[in-house]
């Protein structure tokens, strides 16, 4: 019998000894096949740099496209300097979790540790951006200048405080969304070993892997289009 | 660390299974943090290096592809529709010259025949009045014929019937009667 969260577990890599800050891990392998899956898409995939694309050049065409058109719309035109940076987010949050979805693999998206330091990473990045566009006008963007005089200092405190919900919610709903379904496949797994609900069990497996597989598109995509608009913010801060 | 002994972490049980959630366990996250930053700035070299322009690049080669061999058919299209003018007008211009040639071969023809025919009118007129001529005389000769046959038959009727006459007296009557 296994626990469903077991999968969960960071262990060395090499060895049994305790997990330093340095330690490679399966964290690290499944980190690091993520970065080894991105490279052969886009750098083997696009060394042909075919004007009319293989089917793996077109792969990678078709990514920058989607994402280069989610920040130039959702961002604006100045956003698109910061095209590689959430590039580099969605195509890591996205491979990290379709390559997650093989049995027995690790998925370091469903670790707050992860998901904190990019949602949190975003944040920084993002705030810091804002001043330095915009000095202290980027304080504008918590003052509602076209709502009733007296319901501005409401509506400020309200915005300072869902401003610093963001990080929170942006990492914990990546890791919550990867966990649950994960924890549920395993459940299921678990199940699969009584005879009298194997079948039941199984077919309930495939339907759920399947809706992983959307799963983990959307939470990448998510991810990437509400930096998008965080950065708008930054870039904008006048409503 | 040091105190630590022989279990990996104080997130699991003593049997290594998960203790809670292993997600949110503190001992693990100091590795996550480092190697998700190195595997990000890494990601992020080799596509902001490497693939990102490359694939930029080509998209933009292709635009350019796309929009010079638009133009240039826009080009050919253009010297497609200037030939066909060209070939109409010339076609147009064959058709007049044509046309021309025609008319001046039919005014040729019908000058020529107008001068055959009258050529041949005046022919016939002249045949014509030869032959009137010929019938004239025919016509004379045969009527000279009849008065002498009538002569001689006239004669024999008269010895035929037993008279003598004379030869002058006969000449007058059948004279006055072929007159008559």
């Amino acid at each position: 019998m296994f626990h469903p969260m077991d999968q969960f577990i960071v262990k060395p890599l090499f060895g049994d000894g305790p997990v330093m800050w340095y330690t490679p891990t399966n964290a690290t392998l499944w980190m690091a096949l993520a970065v080894l899956a991105v490279s052969l898409l886009f750098v083997v995939g696009t060394r042909g740099r075919a004007v009319v694309p293989t089917r793996v050049q077109s792969i990678a065409e078709v990514f920058y496209g989607l994402v280069y058109k989610m920040v130039e719309d959702v961002a604006g035109h100045d956003g698109a300097k910061y095209f590689p940076h959430i590039m580099t987010l969605f195509l890591f949050i996205l491979f990290s979790n379709y390559l997650a979805l093989i049995p027995m693999s690790f998925s370091p998206t469903s670790h707050i540790g992860v998901t904190a330091v990019l949602g949190f990473g975003v944040f920084f990045a993002v705030t810091a951006i804002g001043f330095a566009k915009n000095g202290i006008g980027f304080l504008k963007l918590f003052w509602m200048s076209d709502a009733p005089l007296f319901l501005r200092p409401i509506i400020a405190l309200i915005e300072v405080i869902s401003y610093f919900v963001r990080p929170v919610s942006h990492s914990i709903r990546l890791a919550g969304n990867i966990t649950a379904g994960h924890a549920v496949l395993k459940v299921f797994a678990t199940f699969a070993a009584v005879t009298a609900i194997a079948p039941l069990s199984i077919v309930a497996i495939v339907a759920i892997f399947a809706l992983e597989v959307l799963v983990s598109v959307i939470q990448a995509y998510v991810f990437t289009i509400l930096t998008c608009v965080y950065l708008r913010d930054a870039l904008h801060p006048s409503h | 660390m040091a105190t630590e002994t022989t279990a990996a972490s104080t997130c699991l049980t003593e049997g290594g299974s998960a203790l809670g959630m292993p997600q949110l366990c503190a001992d693990w996250i100091p590795n996550q943090v480092f190697w998700l930053v190195v595997a990000l700035v890494v990601l992020f070299l080799i596509l902001s290096r490497v693939a990102l322009p490359r694939i930029g690049a080509v998209l933009a080669e292709r635009r350019g592809t796309i929009s010079n061999d638009l133009a240039a058919a826009e080009e050919l299209k253009q010297k497609a529709v200037e030939a066909e003018k060209a070939y109409h007008e010339a076609l147009a211009n064959a058709k007049a010259e044509a046309g021309r040639i025609v008319a001046q071969a039919k005014a040729e023809i019908q000058k020529e025949l107008d001068k055959a025919t009258a050529k041949a009118d005046a022919e016939i007129a002249a045949k014509a009045t030869e032959s009137e001529a010929r019938i004239n005389d025919i016509r004379a000769g045969a009527l000279e014929a009849v008065t002498e046959v009538a002569k001689d038959t006239a004669k024999e009727i008269v010895a035929a019937l037993g008279g003598k006459a004379d030869a002058r007296s006969i000449t007058a009557a059948v004279s006055a009667r072929v007159k008559g």
